[in-house]
């Protein structure tokens, strides 16, 4: 410990300024984390808010609230801002909180960098929320923003939202940048890559898929900027183009995407479901080698969201077989969190609760993805609600869930406060109940034949769809009772132990609750 | 494997500053687009915005590197925090392959299967009905809009001028690699000799790649607006200018740094990454070469 106070006094290194300057210029990981994680909580609100406004209009059949023009704003900037500012940013928060601290490291390793990404979100997002006030409305072509209705049919907000697109884009990848150089060259002494723990090891493969796919993102944005207002032909048929070409380029950035939005989340159940088993986690390289093979696969399954555009027959069967080899890591991944339960001695704190709920429910989003492989099958399921269904399935009781599972079992980490036990149950069970009579009603509908994105609908939907509303609210109300529990958390609660749960095992559970600013001055020896 | 004195910089004022300069410049370039987009002409507010926001982040990026440059000769960084710094421009030169990537596999789509498709080939041939006439060849003379689309007259021979520049920014590749050998051999002399022809070089290749987009505007009807040729070249050729002139004035700071007699021969990762990236530049240009004008 030393060697390395006297070198950090050297530096300057004391502990966080003073008011609201330690949040605009930190350089330190957990601050950094902090404000990913309260940004995509408000980001999390803003984007439900406007589910709200969705499902309002869509409680009962013909129009009462929005305007059609209206609504389908709503339904591009509440996708938008789910995907690129509530999910993707949360995983990135928890990446700068716990990655350090797991590979036992001081800080990330490009701290000022780190800043920077973070801060580039709220410029990025306030610019493309401002658009909803604009003359011509906020974005209206859906969040996939197919062209030509993206690019010849387009609002001229498009011109903004490209440009948010670039800067969300070099947030992302500098973040993962980060994420890659502080695995790869700041785990402890005796760390190897089969011992680092799962959290790190899905982040690891995660960065790699964002640096892979978001300079694509950027690509095929700049052609339709291009295509707008420079006159080329890139997504126009009469020059030589393809609009279908933008559904090639985007697809092959968003289906790794989804995975970006999920392999975080398969880490942290994987730390969680072995805490509360009291067991080690049943066949750990397993789930590595599944997780690097997921990721592979990601990149050659993309055109399985376009099955009807009109593709060769032989490209539909190569699209739907890749697809489908997908389900067996995924399984062995489910296999395992099962395993890992079998036989442990098991308790269902919160996180817990939530992990559980994400395997459940997973699976459901899982099957009716397989459902959605089958290539003739995907043409009566495609764009009906029950893709709606077999999204969100995957990233609210998956991704999301994932995410508070997380909040919940690393706040006692963060604030040295258990939070309380009795409202994360009630948090946990409002929310259970609450997306399961969101979402599972939608597959009934979508089978039936119920399309997407759109703001009225015929007599026989109405009653899943009145159902879906109810829902729908539960749900999002019951988040401010999880707002609630965090503040309550912070401000007061009863102090947590540096193991903080009984069978926590990592290096991050060495450090005290709350962890110090510095969280590894010294590298601890990993045996 | 960790070290313990790695340095973890102090609270900074630049990166805010980026964010602010960067929101600046996309607002005002979305502003300034529309602007010109909508007919109307001269200047307007989003153009103030713009470029206030480009003064900022030339400003905040001469200062953030001045300021690396001044930790890494206060003998800040240990050997950990240079792997960090490789890592990080490693895979951000892997991130600005996979941006070509797009503009290449947009090419190879459209050779492939969209313009053949148009052309009516294939069991798929649904689009080839909107343009019965259309007849598919590469380069694409007749776009099937030809009428209100017209196609290009005629376009660059790569044998010309597109051969030259390769011959330029191949040897200007050598050239930087006898720099880095100079470098590690301590002959400051013969670095800077060799760094200022590689410039020198790279500048050229812009000059003649100037040259031939006037050519192509002015005499051969090839412009961005003439179907996906033109698209595809002037977006795969244009990167690649854009790139070129970047990485030549990376090469030049790096040049002035070693004037200043910065960089040992075993310390002097400034100079590497530039070279890597300059490296990257190169191999793009050997895709473009071939892909794009011989082919």
């Amino acid at each position: 410990m030393t060697t390395t106070t006297a070198a950090h006094d050297d530096h300057g290194h004391h502990g966080p300024a003073k008011g609201i300057m330690r949040w605009v210029l930190t350089t330190n990981h957990k601050d950094i984390g902090t404000m990913y994680l309260w940004f995509s909580f408000i980001m999390l609100l803003t984007g439900g808010v406007m589910a709200l406004i969705i499902r309002a209009e869509l409680f009962q059949p013909g129009m009462q609230l929005i305007e059609p023009e209206f609504f389908n704003q709503m339904t591009t900037m509440h996708g938008l801002i789910m995907v690129f500012g509530a999910i993707m940013p949360a995983f990135v928060g928890l990446a700068n909180w716990m990655v350090p601290m797991m590979v036992g490291a001081p800080d990330m390793a490009l701290p000022r960098m780190n800043n920077l990404s973070f801060w580039i979100l709220p410029f990025a997002f306030g610019m493309l929320l401002l658009t909803l006030f604009s003359e011509a409305g906020a974005p209206n072509f859906g969040w996939t923003f197919y062209a030509p209705l993206s690019t010849t049919y387009a609002p001229s907000s498009v011109t903004y939202f490209i440009f948010g697109v670039h800067l969300m884009g070099i947030s992302s990848i500098m973040g993962a940048i980060n994420i890659v150089a502080t695995i790869l060259n700041m785990r402890a002494p005796g760390m190897t890559y089969m011992k680092m723990p799962l959290f790190v090891w899905t982040w690891f493969i995660t960065a790699y898929l964002l640096i892979a796919v978001m300079p694509v993102l950027a690509g095929v944005v700049t052609m339709m900027l291009m295509d707008i207002h420079f006159g080329t032909s890139f997504f126009n048929a009469a020059g030589g183009g393809d609009p279908v070409l933008f559904q090639h380029l985007f697809w092959f950035f968003g289906h790794p995407e989804v995975y970006i939005m999920i392999l975080p989340a398969f880490g942290i159940v994987s730390h969680i479901i072995p805490t509360f088993s009291r067991k080690p986690l049943f066949g750990y390289s397993s789930m590595v080698y599944a997780t690097a093979s997921i990721a592979f696969l990601s990149f050659i399954v993309w055109a399985h969201h376009m099955f009807t555009v009109g593709l060769p027959l032989v490209t539909e069967l190569f699209f739907m077989y890749a697809t489908m080899v997908i389900a067996i890591p995924t399984g062995v991944k489910v296999f395992n969190w099962v395993s890992t339960m079998f036989q442990g001695s098991l308790t269902f704190e919160t996180p817990m609760l939530f992990a559980i709920a994400f395997v459940i429910l997973f699976t459901i989003g899982g099957f009716s993805g397989l459902m959605l492989a089958i290539a003739p099958a995907d043409f009566q399921y495609h764009d009906t609600y029950f893709v709606v269904a077999h999204f969100h399935y995957v990233l609210v009781p998956g991704a999301l869930f994932a995410i508070i599972a997380g909040v919940y079992f690393w706040l006692p980490k963060w604030c040295g406060n258990y939070y309380d036990e009795f409202l994360g149950k009630l948090h946990f069970w409002l929310s259970f109940i609450g997306v399961n009579i969101t979402f599972f009603p939608m597959h009934f509908i979508g089978l039936a034949g119920m399309p997407r994105r759109i703001p009225d609908y015929a007599l026989q939907f109405a009653d899943f769809n009145a159902v879906a509303s109810v829902g729908a609210f539960i749900f999002g109300f019951s988040q401010l009772l999880f707002l609630y529990i965090v503040i309550k958390t912070i401000r007061s609660g009863k102090q947590a132990t540096p193991e903080v749960w009984e069978g926590a095992d990592g290096l991050e559970w060495t450090l005290p609750s709350p962890a110090p600013y510095h969280s590894f001055s010294e590298p601890p020896q990993v045996k | 494997m960790a070290t313990s004195s790695y340095y973890v910089p102090e609270s900074s004022r630049l990166p805010i500053f980026t964010s602010i300069g960067l929101i600046c410049m996309a607002a005002g370039a979305a502003g300034m687009i529309n602007h010109i987009s909508s007919g109307t002409e001269g200047w307007a507010f989003p153009h103030f915005v713009f470029f206030t926001g480009a003064l900022i982040v030339a400003a905040v990026l001469y200062n953030w590197f001045g300021m690396v440059i001044k930790e890494s000769m206060g003998g800040l960084y240990s050997q950990q925090m240079d792997r960090s710094f490789r890592w990080g421009m490693g895979w951000f030169i892997f991130s600005e392959v996979m941006f070509f990537a797009a503009f290449f596999g947009a090419l190879f789509y459209v050779r492939q299967w969209a313009g053949p498709w148009l052309g009516g080939s294939g069991d798929k041939g649904v689009s080839h009905m909107l343009w019965p006439d259309f007849i598919y060849q590469w380069p694409m003379f007749n776009n099937p809009a030809g009428a209100d689309l017209p196609g290009p007259n005629a376009i660059i021979d790569p044998w010309h001028i597109p051969l030259l520049n390769t011959i330029l920014l191949i040897s200007s590749s050598v050239t930087i690699t006898f720099a880095h050998h100079a470098l590690r051999t301590m002959q400051r002399g013969r670095v800077i000799f060799w760094l200022a022809f590689t410039v020198i070089l790279g500048a050229v290749f812009v000059y003649y790649q100037i040259l031939e987009y006037v050519e192509a505007y002015r005499d051969l009807g090839l412009t961005l607006a003439s179907g996906i040729y033109g698209s595809t070249f002037f977006m795969l050729t244009g990167f690649h200018g854009a790139h070129v002139t970047i990485g030549a004035i990376i090469l030049f700071v790096m040049w002035i740094r070693i004037v200043k007699g910065h960089f040992t021969p075993d310390q002097h990762f400034g100079f590497e990454a530039a070279a890597w990236y300059w490296h990257f530049v190169d191999m793009v240009w050997i895709g473009l070469f071939f892909f794009v004008y011989i082919i």
